[in-house]
């Protein structure tokens, strides 16, 4: 089957959508994985990067490397101008009000620790809370689990329904007068599920609560307007944008900030040192300690770049029928289980296949070309509200097509039959 | 297809759909060990009774893929009755097989469970058949001490 070149209707719209065309931006799609071409179905891991945000990487090496904020020299200067761009990209991308609330870190991951440690040590006490959902991935539990347990607090789970909906009434928001922080991510990397977060932010903001959104999951896939959703924080990753791994971005409202004490010490984040005392540098060199990853946010900067060529009002659309594309198809047939159905959602689907563990699905697929995610997605309170150890889970980006997700069914099929070969 | 073949051969398919020796061992002085595959989230429990240096009866429950269910119903199959010196050179023939380090001699030792030896093409399901291996050899040691969970990290 030339899938590459076989053209569907459904690639190109009328709006001059031309996913045949977009492919060809992404060099690693080309290949051939056991003999078939590669079809990647794991972008919620990590997306595929467009020639574009590698050859930004390899501009840097290639002609601009050096540190920046130090030197006096051109290279220096070149290297900071384009760390500084992109940081005034990434300002625009969510609408920060300035480039003094965008932190530079390595990812979701580090965000969520530096507002536990600058902002969680320094006003979580014994007995307060911390709210979190029960949709979290790992990496928005365990750093508030372990400054509960440095400070005697308590977490409190949102739960959330079977179709994997939170249950956002009154007498589930567990705010109350020791509620220090919510914590909640706005999609889900399981199941797909977006959350009403601006309800949640708003009541939260009745009380005073300062509110942590994890990004991770819908900043690659619609627009992101932080002044409008009125979040305190709110962090993201940049591999799972398109762009290098190793870097990703803490959004802090200045006010809050300018609070909190410094994540890590050491250069760039100082203003003067002497053995007596250390000025911290201002917002936001005061959370970036040390030399940054320089190519890294220099490759974030030109995803931004990308991301907006293509156009994130036809990047919504497209990835919206392609995700109905994939339920009806897997719908179709009885011995596959959606797991949740989310009002709304993200290409993010999880599945179950009759008589066969994710594991299993996993290394057949794989034989046949096809990259999917198994296991328990980092998200194990999630798998156990659906008891389940592991699932399957697709995640589509804009350069998937009709056809991969046929593929995907049809090797399904040849899974069942690999285990049907005993007659089962 | 053949790699495939290789891996999910007849008699571990067999042994997925239909395990042996599955369920919960009751005992006075029984040792259990529980296993855990971070990566996937699968769970083990290995009973045994223990007669003398004997395995007189081994059970094991949980849930896990193919490969691990297979690999634990036919582990159990074929410790049964066996002294544990004989069941740790069971295990190193069988450890050697799934990283692809088999011997001749050890084919002999093995038996029946040569039928893994698709295992070692497949780098990300080698501690999928380890596993239940790891958990008995916990479950062994079970009596001098309190064995923590073994995970196959
Ligand atoms: C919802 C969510 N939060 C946080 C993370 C952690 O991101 P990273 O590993 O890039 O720090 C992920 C990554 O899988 C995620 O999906």
């Amino acid at each position: 089957m030339g899938r590459v070149n076989n053209h569907s209707a459904a690639g190109v719209t009328a709006l001059g959508w031309d996913v045949w065309n977009i492919r060809r931006d992404f060099p690693i799609l080309k290949q051939k994985i056991h003999g078939k071409p590669l079809i990647y179905l794991d972008n919620a891991a990590t997306a595929q990067k467009p020639h574009q945000v590698i050859e930004a990487v390899n501009r840097f090496y290639l002609e601009d490397c050096s540190n920046i904020h130090r030197g006096v020299h051109t290279l220096s200067e070149r290297a900071t101008k384009a760390y500084e761009n992109a940081r005034e990209k990434v300002r625009q991308f969510i609408n920060a009000k300035s480039n003094k609330e965008i932190i530079f870190v390595r990812g979701a991951t580090e965000a969520i620790n530096l507002v536990a440690q600058a902002f969680g040590r320094t006003t979580v006490g014994a007995m307060d809370e911390i709210v979190l959902s029960s949709m979290e991935h790992h990496s928005n539990i365990v750093p508030w689990q372990m400054l509960c347990e440095e400070k005697g607090a308590h977490l409190r789970v949102i739960p959330m329904n079977e179709e994997g909906d939170l249950n956002l009434d009154k007498v589930n928001l567990p705010f109350n007068e020791r509620t220090k922080l919510v914590a909640l991510t706005h999609v889900s990397n399981a199941i797909g599920t977006i959350n009403p977060i601006r309800k949640v932010i708003e009541a939260a903001h009745l009380r005073n609560i300062p509110v942590l959104i994890d990004g991770a999951q819908s900043a690659p896939h619609f627009r992101v307007d932080v002044q409008q959703l009125g979040c305190d924080f709110y962090v993201f990753s940049g591999h799972k944008l398109y762009g290098p791994t190793g870097v990703g971005v803490l959004y802090g409202k200045q006010s809050l900030l300018e609070r909190m004490p410094p994540y890590q010490g050491g250069g760039d984040m100082i203003r003067s040192v002497t053995f007596e005392k250390t000025v911290f540098n201002e917002l936001p060199y005061k959370f970036e300690a040390g030399t940054p990853n320089i190519s890294g946010v220099t490759g974030l900067g030109a995803a931004i770049d990308y991301v907006h060529s293509v156009g994130l009002e036809q990047i919504e659309p497209y990835e919206r029928s392609l995700t109905q594309y994939a339920l009806e198809q897997l719908a179709t047939y009885p011995w596959i289980r959606l797991i949740g159905r989310p009002r709304e959602r993200v290409s993010v689907i999880s599945f179950v296949v009759d008589g066969i563990h994710p594991h299993d699905v996993g290394t057949i697929l794989d034989q046949e070309g096809i990259a999917i995610r198994t296991g328990h997605h980092c998200a194990q309170p999630v798998m156990e509200h659906f008891g389940l150890s592991a699932t399957c889970r697709l995640s589509l980006a804009f350069y998937n097509t009709r056809e991969e997700i046929d593929a995907l069914v049809g090797a399904l099929k040849k899974a069942r039959e690999v285990f049907s070969n005993d007659g089962a | 297809m053949t790699e495939l073949k290789q891996l999910y051969q007849e008699t571990i398919l067999d042994h997925n759909r239909a395990p042996r020796n599955f369920g919960r061992l009751e005992a006075p002085g029984l040792q259990r060990a529980e296993g855990f595959n971070p990566l996937c989230g699968d769970r083990l429990t290995v009973y045994l009774h223990l007669e003398k240096e004997l395995i007189r009866s081994i059970l094991f429950e949980g849930s896990g893929c193919a490969i691990s269910k297979a690999s634990a119903s036919l582990m159990t199959a074929t410790v049964k009755g066996r002294s544990i010196a004989s069941t740790h050179e069971l295990f190193e023939a069988f450890h050697r097989l799934i990283t692809g380090a088999g011997t001749e001699q050890d084919g002999f030792v093995l038996g029946k469970l040569a039928v893994f030896s698709g295992v070692c093409d497949f780098p990300s399901r080698v501690k999928c058949a380890s596993l239940p291996w790891h958990t008995l050899m916990a479950a062994l040691k079970a009596k001098e001490t309190p064995q923590p969970v073994v995970s196959t990290e």
